[in-house]
């Protein structure tokens, strides 16, 4: 019998006051009492929506089952199926627009927690089990994968699975990509992606860090050594700032900068010599995840004002709602419906304010959310020494310039076959936010599933 | 890990490291730059290489021991290994269509107009060198410019070698008795590649400046080394680190360059005992 509770048991969290000063993770993860109650709430549909609103179709309602049943293992053994990366997905997903969107129950009430359910899931195992994956036999024929982000890593299991001999190569000292460097600690501890990273070498996976393809080696070059098809997921790439006086002055970071010397460079321990400022009070502009991740840093680095400001009104912003709550209960202060037009010199050169608009929503733009105005006069100056700048990012050009053949639409994103993931280049794959622009993280794992199965039929001939 | 093949002290505060490369050996060209990182806790620092072997498969640094990362790198022995060393990143000089130029390199800036100069004599072309140092004691790499150039000009603050004065005297000198170039490519602190520039100008050469700001990963993520040149904001990292300059705005670029001096100083203090535990750690 269902449990028929309407809404999603609770997850476990740290408390807002003491998480908004440590880098520890602020969900805790359910406990096996909790995880078997919440997975009762299943209805088991004979036609399951959920599976079809997943990028990489995890058969939900069948671990789901094996939940219910106390079988973790089994419901290891179906996650990973098809899902490579469960404890990562189940942290990150924005499951409230794709498997949760549509789950029955979400029709009265809250949907199933299928996200956290996946993510106790991956836990239990890592916890209880973790057996490193045995390397498969080798079927003699090399693949290369440029980037070792969600995309990479995905695309590099399963082709391993299969007896390829994967070279994964990362331009990063560390591999992760976006996992490492942007995502912080404390929604993805870097120990559950290096546990991935060591699944994939004991796999066979050779791991090549401090390797910038398109610099180091072409892709043309990497045919020439043996491989036999290449994976591009090199992830977004530039920063985007927004042309205004003042973006030079000290203080003002790209969201990508400020992240990576967080996450990347742990620049919020005091033991690692990478320097960060010791900001009294932000603003981060943007509203996207990116955003609220570098907002929460910030105050957890110490600054006692961390604004979040974007131009649009809360309902427009990009980022999940989740992040958002976890932001506004962590103290973060909302500066909506306000652009910045310039930033002002403190007189030594550094930031000593953000000078911004008031802006009110007129008629819908062409993404369908209504178009911030202008409200003349209403200019006003908000104090802060750091400026955070998430507006996203362009595309790298490193390896297009380098790849003869490779051609990218309008805003220098790779284009691909969307059936195989191939580019415009024979053999030449990719996937991730090097063809989408900034995306998801499973959607980029959707995109390395797709490119390793195409890889495969192509190479199997 | 990267292996020091070899280590040699230039003077009492400049030191060249040999590092065993062999990917960034295979594809490195003069004016490109390398990041290193000596272990889990390090930065990640940017240097310009000073030379490459193709064959053994090593790429020399050359760098001055300022802050906390250049004095624990200065600190290691040849045997010892490094994190990590990646390269080669940024764009090289552009050493076509130009027949004669003048190399002007400053202090330690001396180590990278090197392998520029060496490159262009090497592609036939006419190469001038005024180095400029603030006296004997610290003068680096005379015997290896002489032979990359035809004309050689050794420069020192105080005059205790070669002429007294700055390098863009002896290059205002050779502008005035009528020595045309393609080029002037300049490379050392910040204020010389600014005068350098200004004296260039009203002869109209057209000048290079290689460009030193803060990066963190050197591949255009992280948009930290953001310049401005003519206007436009140029990431050094893959647009340069070579910048017309003419262009460049240099006031901007000595401040983003002070961010965090202060710290700097502090660490570099305070995080000797570091470099005594490297050294023991190393010992073991």
């Amino acid at each position: 019998m269902a449990n028929m509770q309407t809404t999603k048991t609770p997850m476990p969290e740290q408390d807002a006051n003491v998480r908004n000063h440590n880098f520890d993770e602020v969900a805790l993860g359910y406990t096996a009492e909790m995880a078997v109650s919440e997975a009762q709430r299943c209805l088991q549909c004979k036609k399951p929506p959920c599976v079809g609103g997943c990028p990489v179709n995890v058969r939900i309602p069948e671990f789901i089952a094996k939940v219910a049943e106390g079988d973790f293992m089994g419901a290891y053994e179906i996650i990973t199926s098809t899902n490579a990366l469960p404890a990562l997905s189940g942290r990150v997903c924005p499951q409230e627009t794709q498997c949760e969107a549509v789950c029955v129950r979400g029709k009265k009430g809250e949907p199933v927690a299928i996200g956290r359910l996946e993510r106790f899931v991956a836990d239990w195992y890592m916890e209880n089990v973790n057996k490193m994956p045995e390397k498969v036999p080798s079927n003699g024929k090399k693949v290369a994968v440029v980037g070792s982000g969600p995309a990479g890593l995905t695309c590099a299991s399963d082709l391993a699975k299969k007896g390829y001999e994967v070279t994964m190569f990362e331009a990063l000292h560390t591999a992760g990509g976006v996992l490492v460097y942007g995502i912080p600690e404390f929604r993805l501890p870097k120990a559950i992606v290096q546990n991935e990273v060591d699944k994939l070498e004991a796999q066979g996976v050779n791991v090549m860090t401090n390797m910038v393809i398109g610099k180091v080696l072409s892709i043309d070059e990497l045919f020439e050594m043996g491989f036999k098809a290449v994976f591009v997921g090199s992830g977004a790439g530039l920063p985007m700032f927004m042309g205004i006086p003042g973006e030079a002055l000290v203080g003002v970071y790209s969201a990508n900068e400020y992240l990576t010397r967080v996450n990347l460079m742990k620049a919020f321990r005091e033991e690692d010599d990478t320097p960060i400022i010791q900001s009294k009070a932000v603003a981060v502009v943007g509203g996207g995840n990116v955003a609220m991740d570098a907002a929460r840093c910030a105050k957890r680095l110490g600054a006692e004002h961390v604004y979040i400001v974007y131009r649009r009104g809360e309902a427009e912003m990009p980022a999940r709602a989740e992040e958002l709550h976890h932001a506004k209960e962590e103290g973060i202060e909302l500066q909506v419906l306000c652009n910045p037009v310039e930033i002002l010199n403190d007189g030594n050169g550094r930031v000593g304010a953000i000078k911004c608009v008031r802006m009110e929503l007129g008629e819908p733009d062409a993404s369908g959310r209504r178009r911030p105005v202008e409200i003349p006069g209403s200019e006003f100056e908000l104090p802060v020494d750091t400026v955070i700048m998430s507006l996203g990012t362009s595309p790298n050009p490193l390896i297009r310039s380098t790849t003869p053949g490779l051609e990218t639409n309008r805003k220098g994103c790779l284009i691909v076959n969307e059936d195989t993931m191939m580019t415009t280049r024979d053999q030449v794959y990719a996937g991730g936010d090097a063809v989408t622009g900034a995306a998801t993280v499973i959607l980029a794992m959707g995109a390395g599933k797709k490119a390793a199965e195409a890889i495969d039929a192509s190479l199997s001939k | 890990m990267y292996k020091i093949v070899r280590k040699q002290e230039l003077n009492p505060t400049v030191t060249l490291l040999e590092i065993e490369a062999p990917f960034v050996a295979k594809k490195a060209l003069a004016g490109q730059f390398i990041i290193f990182r000596i272990d889990e806790k390090s930065e990640r620092v940017p240097l310009t290489i000073a030379g490459y072997d193709r064959e053994k498969g090593t790429v020399t640094i050359i760098f001055q021991k300022v802050g906390l990362s250049t004095n624990m790198l200065g600190a290691l022995n040849e045997g010892d290994s490094i994190r990590d060393f990646v390269g080669p990143l940024g764009r090289p000089t552009n050493i076509e269509g130009k027949k004669r130029v003048c190399v002007v390199g400053g202090g330690v800036g001396c180590a990278i107009a090197y392998p520029s100069a060496k490159a262009f004599h090497e592609a036939g072309v006419q190469v001038d060198v005024i180095a400029g140092f603030r006296s004997k004691d610290i003068v680096i790499l005379e015997e290896e410019f002489k032979a990359a150039c035809d004309n050689f000009y050794l420069m020192t603050d105080d005059g205790s070698y070669g002429e007294q004065g700055f390098v863009t005297a002896k290059l205002q000198q050779l502008l005035e008795q009528g020595n045309q170039y393609d080029e002037v490519l300049a490379i050392g602190p910040i204020p010389m590649m600014k005068f350098v520039a200004a004296t260039t100008k009203p002869f109209n050469v057209p000048t290079t400046v290689s460009l030193n700001p803060i990066m963190v990963d050197g591949t255009g993520m992280c948009g930290g080394c953001r310049v401005t040149v003519g206007g436009e904001v140029k990431f050094a990292c893959v647009d340069g680190p070579d910048f017309d300059g003419h262009q460049v705005d240099f006031a901007e670029l000595m401040n983003r360059n002070s961010v965090y001096k202060a710290r700097e100083t502090e660490t570099a203090k305070t995080h000797m005992c570091r470099i005594e535990k490297l050294g023991k750690d190393l010992i073991k």
